[in-house]
């Protein structure tokens, strides 16, 4: 059940004529509720109740073949996007994470990280690699948007914790830096 | 006579698409990822059906897993909606080989105009104006034909679309550089390397007009103006585009229409034009052989349903219009309404949606697939809701719209309605007709630092 903007608004012009102000409707399939606010003009919350109807099982592979590279690659990362505070979360978890000289590189969002900038690209760090506060370890892709990850702190990379194109919760540790000070 | 059709898409145009088929009578079956099996799309459609992992790869982007999810639900057409497969000629062709109707061009149609550079020769064939530019196979033949066009240029995809593929070189001394890094870039993000140089226009507007064929004839549906954009990305579309000169307007839909022509057009499809503001002069972009974003406030100036009239061509009707039937009248606004925070460099908040409260009344339209305890995985685009407002100008669409906007309240993640706001309550906007790089001059001192990059659809 979805009710258009068209059958909303004439809803509304028969509540016009009337003294309410909120109209609250729910079946077992859907919910509307509509509201009058102090200038006289409406608002709407609309919710779809009943559970989708799924067809059984996944469906059969049919003739068109697998992915070709090209949208293969259509998922696959563009050139990073510095989302500002990359870093900084960066920072602040690196603190938390501090242990023996240690400090882990946390995901600033949750999403896909990818170490290289683009598949087949040697990985912006490996174990081993020397990194400032801003050099850049990875990427995290969230909503298509592909958002740096700075390792916040000086060092060496002592551990990477998360494979390439996995998928990581916001705040989980990628990597351990060895700090220098 | 369509009788089911698999929706193969998510997020409000698949609700958009179930809505037109439930009016028509047309049964639905909606393509669904696991992250989406229990959206509300999947509720609203009359069946849904998985056709893989949360990963678009493996998913909305597969083509056999959406072929066989419309044989195995006995659908006999898919509607591909916008991005993902929506102008994959490999899906139109699988169709045809499976029995089943594709609603949109022909797969020769997509193959014509989805590669940049063949759209262009396309469009000087028809004889449209191109932005000055061509291939640039290396970094020397790009160095010449800089020389050519003039500075600054634009690289662009050949493969490319959406925004995305495109990089701005203001120095000789930068080119060589930027043609490798763009040509690597167009590898791994559309498996084609190739790309080409036009001139970078600037000021420009971005003004598209919309086109309806039935593989004969051609008709244009008016123009919109979707120069409100952030790299690339578009922010909000109003039609039909404000303070155009009339002669400019003209010559654009009647180009659009003569490249319509050309193809012999079936379907919804847009033709993009660059308005370079110091020279009054207008020149082809690309074309999208599909249904876009913002394609309600064309409906909401024409008065047709889009997705009917695909349908309608997908079952093989002639238009059900002439030119001189289109009538467009008073002025509408789209917003896009983004799962981003724009005060934090427009960072992407997926979630899950708490309380989705949009405004109602005269005008007002909401195509929207979040309600309260929906989820926004972070696997798509961020996209929640568009608002549409129309009045019978734009002063009263704007004024409707700054309204409109204070009664939205989207809990749960952070959107862009504040972003809206403060745009539609600047005078510049309220003026209209504004280029596309005035957005970022408004969002800079709020957004810190920006770079050149991006990646939705349009």
């Amino acid at each position: 059940m979805d009710l258009t903007s068209d059958d909303v608004q004439d809803i509304l012009e028969l509540l016009d004529t009337l003294p309410f102000g909120e109209l609250h409707l729910q079946t077992a399939r859907f919910r509307l509720s509509l509201r009058r606010t102090a200038d006289g003009e409406w608002t709407q919350e609309m919710a779809a109740l009943s559970a989708p109807s799924m067809l059984p099982g996944e469906a059969a592979p049919a003739p068109g073949g697998a992915v070709a590279a090209g949208e293969a690659a259509a998922g696959q990362p563009a050139p990073p996007d510095d989302v500002p505070g990359g870093g900084g979360l960066a920072d602040q978890a690196a603190e938390r994470g501090q242990a023996d000289g240690l400090r882990s590189v946390h995901a600033p969002l949750l999403g896909t990280f990818y170490r290289a900038p683009r598949p087949g690209a040697p990985p912006f760090v490996e174990v081993g690699s020397h990194v400032d506060a801003d050099t850049v370890v990875g990427i995290i892709e969230t909503m298509k948007l592909m958002n740096s990850v700075c390792a916040g702190v000086r060092g060496t990379v002592a551990e990477i914790l998360i494979a390439d194109a996995q998928f990581a919760a916001q705040d989980s540790a990628l990597m351990r830096v060895r700090e220098e000070r | 006579m369509l009788r089911r059709i698999l929706v193969a898409n998510r997020g409000e145009i698949a609700v958009r698409i179930l809505r037109s088929c439930r009016r028509l009578g047309i049964e639905t079956v909606l393509a669904v990822s696991d992250a989406d099996a229990d959206s509300r799309p999947a509720r609203l459609a009359d069946a849904a059906i998985r056709i893989g992992p949360a990963e678009p790869a493996a998913s909305y982007l597969d083509v056999a897993a959406v072929v066989g999810a419309a044989l195995t639900a006995g659908a006999d057409a898919v509607h591909p909606g916008y991005g993902f497969l929506a102008e994959n000629p490999r899906l139109a062709r699988a169709c045809d080989t499976a029995g089943l109707v594709f609603i949109g061009p022909t797969a020769e149609q997509l193959d014509a105009v989805g590669d940049k550079l063949r759209a262009r020769g396309h469009a000087i064939a028809a004889g449209l104006p191109v932005v000055p530019g061509g291939e640039a196979p290396t970094a020397a033949a790009a160095a010449e034909l800089a020389r050519e066009i003039g500075w600054p240029v634009l690289i662009k995809a050949v493969g490319g679309g959406g925004g995305r593929g495109l990089r701005q070189v203001y120095r000789p001394v930068d080119l060589a550089q930027a043609v490798e890094r763009a040509m690597a870039e167009a590898e791994s993000a559309f498996g084609d390397p190739r790309v080409y140089l036009e001139r970078y226009v600037t000021p420009g507007r971005h003004v598209e007009v919309q086109l309806l064929g039935d593989g004969t004839n051609v008709i244009h549906l008016g123009d919109r103006d979707c120069s409100m954009q952030r790299r690339y990305q578009k922010l909000l579309e109003e039609a039909p585009a404000p303070l155009l000169d009339a002669g400019l307007r003209a010559g654009m839909r009647r180009a659009a229409v003569a490249l319509g022509e050309y193809l012999g057009y079936r379907g919804l499809g847009t033709a993009e034009f660059l308005v370079d503001c110091g020279r009054g002069t207008f020149h082809f972009l690309e074309m999208n052989a599909r249904i876009q974003v913002e394609h309600p406030v064309t409906e909401a100036i024409c008065g047709l349903d889009l997705v009917a009239e695909q349908i309608a061509i997908a079952e093989g009707r002639p238009l059900r219009l002439a030119q001189d039937d289109v009538e467009l009248t008073g002025h509408a606004i789209e917003c896009r309404i983004n799962a981003e925070d724009w005060t934090y460099g427009f960072r992407p908040s997926p979630g899950t949606i708490t309380r989705a409260v949009f405004p109602a009344g005269q005008g007002i339209r909401v195509d929207t697939h979040v309600q309260a305890g929906a989820s926004v995985p972070p696997w798509y685009d961020s996209l929640l809701a568009k608002l549409i407002v129309s009045g019978r100008d734009r002063a009263e669409a704007l004024e409707r719209l700054r309204r409109a906007l204070g009664r939205c309240q989207i809990s749960g993640v952070a959107t862009t309605v504040p972003m809206h706001a403060e745009l539609t309550a600047q005078a510049e906007f309220a003026r209209g007709g504004l280029d596309t790089a005035w957005c970022a001059r408004f969002l800079g001192p709020t957004t810190g630092r920006r770079s050149a990059a991006g990646g939705t659809v349009g």
